[in-house]
């Protein structure tokens, strides 16, 4: 039970059936990630957590730890890659973060403030996504969707009402609503289901909170989002499978 | 890129020339700009404007560090993007709109000619025979709104809505000292 690998030079104890993300976020290690969630199952596609294990990368979220292994995790090479996929990431949406309730709680923007993002470096999709304001209690703002199918999984793991899923491909991914006007007010979804509480960015939002904290005093305002993994990712660490 | 702060080898220092200009943005980042304080006497020491609303200086000469605010959202952002480029050895991406186009490229997936017929011929509350302006001294706008990475090369960028005065203040100094500039936590800020 006193298995260990290393991490950036450090050694972090697993349980056996962890991942490598589990064990570092239970030993409280950062390793940056978007759709990865203590609670749910991983998804393993943003890629932001993918490290090099022996020299080879893999996505932390999906690779069991095993003793002995040697992961880089925070090393230029990496955090530069990560830096790039999340450019794409905000070149492909509409991340307008002055006019974003979610701004200083975002995963994205905390993330990239991490990686030392100071340009979006590539050309602009600019995409046309309207919002869906039709819910009594929340806005679905589409412009900000990173795919990261957390709320997919919540609303059909969890609240088992499948209200969220991904259509399209490539590029044209896209998120959608599980209803035959594809409108968020015509399916059963409610302000206090998981799916409502899980995007990491600002796509579901709850309406009339929005600037209760405000913008100054935020999650990541507070601190960067490597200092200790929040609360939020070590409570379930160890819990969830690998997908 | 880094700055040559003395005059060849071994010479004395000099003071470097800095150029600033608003395209498409609001001058939150001028004024940002300006909120670092007295902290312009100390700066003043070691740079003088040359283009600048500071100066009203009409065009940019030769300058070691040109600050764009702003997007490109007219064919006139383009031509001034374009001196400033030509002229300056290190060029800044000031603030939200330079880096990504920020307030004025929310625009970008509306067509042009829509938002002209509404905003002077359809909307509401237009005097009578209101008409799209077409004066030929005024620039011509662009389809969309641009980052000004996506018309010249930029050697630095500044994000922030506005950058604050510190961000501001540390990047320059950095700069100035041949570093290259790196902001912490609290001073990175896209909003």
């Amino acid at each position: 039970m006193n298995d260990s690998f290393l991490l950036d030079g450090e050694d972090i104890p697993f349980t056996p059936g962890q991942t490598v993300m589990q064990a570092a976020a239970a030993a409280g290690k950062y390793i940056p990630h978007l759709c990865w969630h203590p609670d749910f199952a991983a998804h393993g596609s943003c890629k932001l957590c993918t490290v090099k294990i022996g020299g080879r990368f893999a996505t932390s979220c999906t690779v069991r730890a095993a003793a002995g292994q040697e992961v880089e995790n925070r090393t230029e090479e990496l955090d530069a890659k990560r830096r790039t996929l999340l450019q794409l990431l905000f070149v492909e949406g509409n991340h307008f973060c002055p006019s974003c309730e979610k701004s200083g709680d975002c995963a994205l923007q905390a993330t990239a403030y991490e990686m030392g993002m100071l340009t979006p470096h590539f050309d602009h999709f600019y995409p046309d996504r309207p919002v869906d304001a039709s819910h009594p209690d929340v806005l679905l703002d589409f412009n900000r969707c990173i795919l990261c199918e957390l709320c997919v999984r919540a609303s059909r793991d969890v609240d088992g009402k499948n209200v969220f899923a991904l259509a399209g491909r490539g590029t044209r991914s896209h998120l959608v609503v599980n209803s035959d006007t594809g409108r968020l007010a015509d399916t059963d979804f409610a302000a206090t289901d998981r799916a409502a509480a899980v995007c990491p960015v600002g796509v579901i939002l709850k309406k009339r909170v929005g600037f209760a904290v405000p913008i100054g005093l935020r999650t990541y305002d507070r601190k960067p989002i490597s200092a200790g993994m929040g609360a939020d990712d070590k409570a379930g660490a160890g819990i969830g499978e690998a997908g | 890129m880094r700055i040559e702060t003395t005059n060849g080898a071994g010479g004395a220092p000099r003071k470097l020339k800095v150029a600033t200009v608003s395209l498409a943005g609001c001058f939150g980042c001028h004024m940002s700009f300006l909120d670092i304080d007295e902290r312009l006497l100390p700066l003043l020491e070691l740079v003088e404007f040359d283009r600048s609303p500071i100066t009203d200086i009409k065009h940019c000469g030769p300058c070691d560090i040109g600050l764009i605010e702003g997007g490109v959202c007219n064919a006139e952002n383009v031509h001034v993007l374009r001196e400033f480029r030509a002229n300056c050895k290190v060029l800044i991406a000031l603030g939200a709109c330079a880096v990504n186009g920020g307030l004025p490229a929310q625009r970008n997936h509306l067509e042009l000619a829509d938002i002209l017929q509404e905003v002077y011929r359809t909307g509401h509350g237009l005097a009578e025979g209101s008409r799209i302006p077409d004066d030929p001294e005024l620039p011509l706008p662009l389809n969309q709104v641009h980052p000004v990475h996506e018309v010249v090369r930029i050697d630095y960028f500044l994000p922030g809505c506005p950058p604050s005065g510190d961000a501001i203040w540390t990047f320059l100094t950095q700069l100035i000292e041949g570093k290259d500039p790196s902001l912490g936590h609290g001073l990175l800020h896209y909003d």
